[in-house]
């Protein structure tokens, strides 16, 4: 029996559900030594763009086809999906040292003090720059911008006959892509998705305020095919030299400043994310979590995958095979303790800050039913998000005023809200 | 009496042995029709599932009276039409073409017959990224060398360029039907009209294309078929946008399925194409058959 058991343990397939991050991908090159060491555990993975990811997680854990063993979900979904029990609880031992996990990005993953995720990587939101640019157009970056001031520096440094644009930023439709940096856009000018009793708010002038910002800023400074960008395409256009500033997730530090993946390595600059009108609000935290759905028939080694995937020994492997600079950043404490962490990545201690302040439950300029910061926490937002960042992209290649796209967007979440029953 | 006696036996024979065939087919049809139908008047949508039981015609409703609706049927229409002329129009002048006699013609013909082996979404990803990309492209990089500012194609004219890459796609099916059309044309009908004094553009106006009809309808319907559900090329290059620029009801569709996991509305939404599929449909046959029979 005992034989028996331990043959058909051997069979055991993990089919893992990634996202064609970096950061995965190293993961996806070193799980090989993972399966070294657990010889009875073999790693199928499955590797998808971001948006087709969702896709693929959300109808496969929804209709139960048990098509996957771990999911890469975000800190949107694990709430959401483990009260709906779509997710199976985790009991990791104690020598992966929970409390090491960042307190915001651990509160993210667990629902009435049970952990149902384990983080992999954390990010917030901040400001890359190419200081060779800013000093040729005799520019300081002040520690704290305003988008104001992002736009005037943006105008300086376009040079579009040397295909070098001033400002790049999320342009793709998606509610994890354009609308993810929106989101927090339309917080620090003072708008919010919807005010209580779930009415929406996206005709209001903070947020055609916002979106005017963005919209000149792309069309002025940005690069072409703005549409298509998300945030692969623009952390390729910031690496080959394309891009004067970038606003996007903390995770592009590591990215940018590794000389093997960056040809700016030695010129990139940050600042935190730029404030608008308001100046407050939430501004972004996301952490990309490893999640066993409920359905899978392979809980325990599941487990033990995630567990090595996002364990302090990971951590350590990845430096000594990749370099320090090229560790997944934002989910333990010791990471950034670490003297060659701190030596490799300047910006470490800045991201840990970004991402202890982002708040996704603070407080926007008016009461708020819903947490999230770059997202509304609900599960209609996937819907939402989708449907608004279509219209937002459509501002940007000029086929709709800013008016008109958010008077469209604020009568089409009123009727999707109407549909689901949050509103009559 | 007899007669019918012999008969009989056969025909039950030939029931007997297609029916499991009928059978399968009929339920494979029929059980994917019934059920869209059943989501149609069902709330159903996958990220919440509290959300359940009958929805009456609100599916319809919030379907039929959404703006991007009637944009994507539009957007339909303007794509079967455009691609339709496109390729009818160049495969008649290119089968005439190469009908002539030149050197190199079968190297030509192989040239421009194969677009047509290439799959939809591989040809999109060529177009968006190899030739058409804004930065990195083929075409930007020609402008560029000239001195001009290139046009983001797929940003810009984003309907114009997806007709632009599947009149591509499927040239190259028109040309392949009508140029066998022409061959199949008599010869000594042409040498009498030449003789006659019919110069090139009569011959064509005159013989040619009233040969050509009957190919011309087969191209059409049977391109329409294929064009009325587009997908891959859109979802790939530009994915619906910007806005609803790109999006046509097969997108509106997949978008309202998979995007918003709205499967109740994507349920209503596939009824609808059903419905002006058929339309479309017997309005095709009636067209074809009268051409047909002429």
């Amino acid at each position: 029996m005992g034989t028996c058991l331990a043959a058909a343990h051997a069979e055991s397939e993990l089919t893992i559900a990634t996202v064609n991050n970096g950061d995965m991908i190293i993961m996806r090159q070193l799980s090989s030594e993972f399966e070294k060491t657990h010889p009875g555990i073999h790693l199928k993975w499955v590797t998808l763009e971001e948006n087709v990811l969702r896709q693929r997680v959300t109808t496969d854990i929804a209709t139960g086809a048990g098509q996957f063993d771990i999911m890469t979900i975000g800190n949107y979904e694990v709430p959401i999906w483990a009260k709906q029990k779509w997710l199976a609880e985790l009991h990791p031992a104690a020598d992966y040292d929970m409390q090491d996990i960042l307190p915001a990005v651990r509160q993210g993953l667990s629902v009435n003090g049970q952990i149902y995720a384990l983080p992999f990587y954390a990010e917030s939101v901040m400001t890359y720059y190419r200081t060779d640019l800013f000093k040729k157009a005799g520019l300081t970056m002040p520690e704290s911008p305003t988008y104001d001031e992002i736009r005037g520096f943006a105008d300086k440094i376009t040079d579009k006959s040397n295909q070098v644009y001033g400002i790049c930023l999320r342009g793709k439709p998606g509610w994890g892509e354009n609308m993810a940096y929106v989101t927090s856009l339309v917080n620090t000018f003072g708008g919010q998705w919807f005010g209580m009793g779930w009415k929406p708010l996206i005709d209001s002038p903070a947020w055609k305020a916002a979106i005017n910002w963005y919209v000149s800023a792309l069309r002025e400074d940005g690069p072409p095919g703005a549409t298509s960008n998300g945030f692969n395409e623009n952390l390729a256009l910031f690496a080959s030299g394309h891009c004067g500033m970038w606003i996007d997730s903390t995770v592009a530090g590591g990215l940018l400043f590794d000389p093997k993946q960056s040809q700016v390595a030695d010129k990139v600059g940050f600042a935190p994310s730029p404030k608008g009108a308001y100046g407050k609000g939430p501004t972004w935290l996301w952490s990309w979590n490893l999640a066993i759905p409920a359905s899978s028939k392979h809980t325990e080694d599941a487990q033990t995958f995630i567990t090595w995937a996002t364990s302090k020994e990971y951590v350590k492997l990845v430096a000594e095979r990749k370099g320090w600079v090229a560790v997944p950043a934002g989910t333990r404490a010791s990471t950034y303790k670490t003297p060659e962490y701190q030596k490799a990545a300047p910006f470490a201690s800045f991201v840990q800050h970004a991402i202890e302040t982002a708040d996704p439950n603070g407080q926007t300029a008016q009461p708020r039913p819903y947490g999230g910061a770059q997202f509304v926490g609900i599960p209609q937002f996937q819907a939402l998000g989708t449907q608004v960042g279509q219209t937002i992209a459509a501002t940007l290649s000029g086929q709709v005023t800013v008016d008109q796209a958010l008077a469209s967007a604020q009568s089409s979440v009123t009727r999707t809200m109407r549909q689901s029953g949050y509103s009559h | 009496m007899h007669a019918t006696t012999t008969v009989r036996p056969k025909r039950s024979a030939g029931f007997a042995l297609l029916s499991p065939a009928v059978l399968i087919l009929l339920v494979w049809s029929i059980v994917p029709l019934l059920l869209t139908l059943w989501y149609s008047f069902r709330n159903y949508n996958l990220v919440d599932p509290t959300l359940q039981g009958f929805a009456g015609i609100n599916n319809y409703w919030y379907l039929l009276t959404d703006p991007d609706f009637l944009q994507s049927l539009l957007n339909t229409l303007i794509l079967v039409v455009g691609v339709l002329a496109i390729s009818v129009g160049g495969g008649t002048l290119l089968a005439v073409l190469y009908d002539q006699d030149f050197f190199g013609r079968g190297i030509a013909r192989v040239l421009v017959i194969s677009p047509f082996f290439v799959m939809p979404t591989v040809s999109a990803l060529l177009w968006k990224n190899l030739m058409l990309h804004p930065i990195y492209g083929v075409y930007s990089s020609m402008m560029r060398a000239v001195g001009l500012t290139p046009i983001d194609w797929l940003q810009r004219f984003p309907m114009a360029t997806i007709m632009m890459i599947v009149a591509w796609e499927w040239l190259p099916f028109a040309v392949l039907i009508l140029l066998t059309a022409v061959q199949s044309l008599d010869s000594e009908q042409k040498e009498a009209a030449r003789m006659d004094g019919a110069g090139a553009i009569a011959q064509f106006r005159y013989i040619i294309l009233p040969h050509l009809s009957r190919a011309i309808t087969v191209v059409v319907m049977i391109e329409t078929i294929y064009l009325l559900t587009i997908f891959a090329e859109i979802s790939v290059t530009t994915a619906g946008g910007p806005g609803v620029a790109s999006t046509n009801l097969a997108f509106l569709i997949y978008s309202r399925a998979l995007l918003q996991f709205d499967v109740g509305g994507a349920s209503a939404g596939g009824v609808i194409a059903i419905v002006i599929a058929n339309i479309v449909a017997a309005f095709l046959v009636r067209a074809v058959a009268r051409n047909l029979e002429a």
